[in-house]
């Protein structure tokens, strides 16, 4: 019996005893195949180069973000910019914004900065606290998993835009606001994977291995990071996916309503919110960052529902 | 179910008063300084510590906490010299910018958030289970499909991208409608569903299509179960299962599932509001945030809070006097 025991819960070699490698290859493989899943991946690669490059980008066109061109807008008119499309030109790929004149392109790039990088560090802090929570909760005892699921239950319980526009009117303004933005995003909605956690980590834990990991003596924390949290990469994975799309429409719905990051930092949340005023006689200042965003979200959530499909061979429709 | 029902009741008033004492320490223990705040400009410390006391700032924040909950319940005197300011029950004190007190503020945007989510609710219910049952009905593929797109890009469309769209389209080039403005109910029914219609469609066209998908496989799944097979096997048509067995069945988790998605339609109603022009609690918020101003901006979370908290226990309870089959456990 302490043979076998010693030899189960010995170093592991296999890094995931639920999903082996080669299960991992073919996941891989059976989402590069699902047309939808690959479109969602080539767009958001080339969303993440933009914003990497973004730069770049702006000095090969030669313009930035901030730099006023009042030549460029009709002042009779209000500041609607002049020429076609909004003013687009060899040196305006996308034109101007009305009244200042800013290059739209570059706002437009470096708006991918804000929108990509609040949504991917929001989803990082989610699954962080929600990952660390849901475990403590799973093999915690009874009293520590009762006290952190009210907890989770409590997060779930209330309109967490509504607490997220609050709140920024009590984060000190020397703190940069995309951080601000990301944190009380993730803080606010990290419930849900901490659910997710949590449940698995209660199956994952009557599982042999972890039984016998837990008798030779291993410490809690080690039986957490060695035996549960690889069996936690997959669904958390699959979930993470769809928290991006939520995050980041949670940023825009900020910087829309004019409680996100401050001019004249550009994000796509609220330059849509300056162009609402402008559809009229400029409707590509409301087309670009509108554009920008709907392709963005509809290429995470095309690759959402990739992964779904792929890690789910039911492929039932009752979990939409 | 009793016992249940008390159970759910005590389990939500529980999550209200965490939630009460969370929002409370927040803001007024926050980084920010009400006393400061509520004193306005030019304010010199004298007059500071005369608003510290008539707030009872100067007092531990358990106490302010406390009092502030006893305001709720049973009003509260605010002395400042020799003139006393009754706040009648529920007190949520004064806003620090307009001194209306906060219940006023509320009074007047709760009901036009309320119109607005309420009547996108049912009306993406609506289309939602009807759309679900014809797809049932028809079995036609390609509807099915349609329905599966609808609801992706609705996924990537946020609400107030959807409401921008509408607007263009239907207000300013086809104009079969007007800009939104908001009109009362209880003064003009026509003019106020003929102002909310846009925004109404606006929230509930992703809503449907989700309700209507979920309708659909929910219907499916009701379908191959056995008291189905037992009627069918009477002779009974495919309409009269469908109407009389299989819908109930499947809008079950129907209503779990709206009461959940309250939270949804009420942020996107907030999103939405200003840009419909309708001087709902979201507007109120979005003001109050600009300014500061802890109070308005208390009273709106913890209310938008306990709507959330009792439409979720409201829920829980429908849910288990319609279906049999649940557990109370």
């Amino acid at each position: 019996m302490t043979l076998t025991v010693e030899a189960l819960s010995g170093p592991q070699p296999g890094p995931d005893p639920s999903s082996p490698p080669h299960a991992r290859g073919a996941t891989w493989r059976r989402l590069r195949q699902d047309k939808a899943a690959a479109t969602g991946m080539v767009i958001i690669t080339l969303m993440v180069l933009v914003a990497v490059f973004a730069p770049l980008l702006t000095a090969l066109e030669g313009q930035d973000t901030t730099t006023q061109h009042p030549e460029l807008v009709d002042s009779a008119s209000g500041g609607t910019p002049l020429g076609s499309l909004g003013g687009v030109s060899a040196g305006h790929w996308l034109g101007v914004e009305p009244q200042t004149g800013r290059d739209l392109f570059a706002r437009l790039v470096y708006g991918a900065r804000i929108s990509l990088g609040v949504a991917l560090g929001a989803t990082a802090l989610q699954v962080l606290i929600g990952v660390s929570v849901g475990i403590a909760a799973g093999l915690g005892g009874r009293f520590l998993d009762s006290a952190l699921s009210r907890l989770t239950d409590l997060t779930l319980a209330f309109p967490s835009v509504l607490f997220a526009i609050g709140l920024m009117a009590i984060v000190p303004g020397s703190v940069p606001r995309p951080l601000v933005l990301a944190v009380v995003i993730a803080l606010l909605g990290w419930g849900a994977t901490a659910r997710l956690a949590r449940g698995q980590t209660l199956s994952l834990r009557t599982r042999d291995y972890v039984a016998a990991a837990k008798l030779s003596g291993a410490p809690p924390l080690r039986v957490a990071r060695r035996e549960i949290l690889p069996g936690l990469v997959t669904p958390v994975i699959t979930y993470a996916a769809l928290l991006v799309p939520a995050n980041m429409i949670a940023e825009a719905g900020l910087s829309f309503l004019g409680v996100g990051v401050r001019p004249p930092t550009p994000s796509w949340g609220q330059m849509l919110s300056a162009g609402t005023t402008w559809f009229r006689p400029d409707v590509m200042y409301v087309l670009v960052p509108g554009g920008a965003l709907f392709l963005t979200l509809l290429a995470f959530t095309l690759l959402a529902d990739g992964v779904r499909r792929t890690l789910d061979p039911r492929n039932t429709e009752v979990a939409a | 179910m009793i016992g249940y029902l008390i159970r759910r009741v005590i389990g939500a008033a529980v999550v209200l008063l965490a939630l009460s004492a969370i929002v409370y320490g927040l803001f007024y223990a926050g980084p920010s300084d009400p006393a400061l705040l509520a004193c306005g400009k030019g304010c010199t410390p004298d007059r500071l510590a005369v608003v510290k006391s008539s707030m009872g700032l100067d007092k531990p924040l358990v106490d302010q906490y406390l009092s502030f909950l006893h305001a709720i319940f049973f009003g509260h005197d605010y002395s400042s010299g020799p003139s006393v300011r009754h706040c009648p029950a529920p007190c949520l004190g004064y806003s620090f910018e307009t001194d209306q007190p906060v219940t006023t503020i509320l009074g007047s945007t709760l009901p036009v958030s309320a119109s607005l989510a309420l009547g996108a609710m049912a009306l993406s219910l609506l289309l939602g289970i009807g759309a679900g049952l014809v797809t049932v009905l028809s079995r036609r593929r390609w509807l099915d499909r349609g329905l599966n797109v609808v609801v992706l890009v609705g996924y990537a469309m946020p609400v107030f991208l959807v409401a921008l769209i509408l607007l263009i389209v239907f207000c300013s080039d086809l104009q079969w409608l007007p800009f939104p403005t908001y009109v009362p109910l209880t003064q003009d029914p026509a003019g106020w569903a003929q102002n909310l219609l846009l925004p109404w469609i606006a929230l509930a066209l992703v809503q449907a299509a989700a309700y209507a998908r979920m309708t659909r496989a929910q219907m499916l799944e009701t379908l191959s179960e056995d008291h189905v097979r037992t009627a069918r096997a009477y002779g009974l048509s495919q309409r009269r299962i469908i109407t009389g067995h299989v819908l109930r069945g499947a809008l079950t988790p129907l209503v779990t599932m709206a009461a959940i998605d309250l939270a949804g339609i009420m942020t996107s109603a907030v999103l939405t509001e200003t840009m419909f022009g309708l001087p709902g609690i979201g507007q109120a918020l979005v003001q109050a945030v600009g300014s500061t101003d802890l109070p308005v901006i208390v009273g709106v979370t913890l209310t938008a809070g306990a709507v959330y908290v009792l439409a979720n226990a409201l829920a829980d309870i429908l849910y288990a006097a319609i279906d049999p089959r649940v557990e109370l456990a």
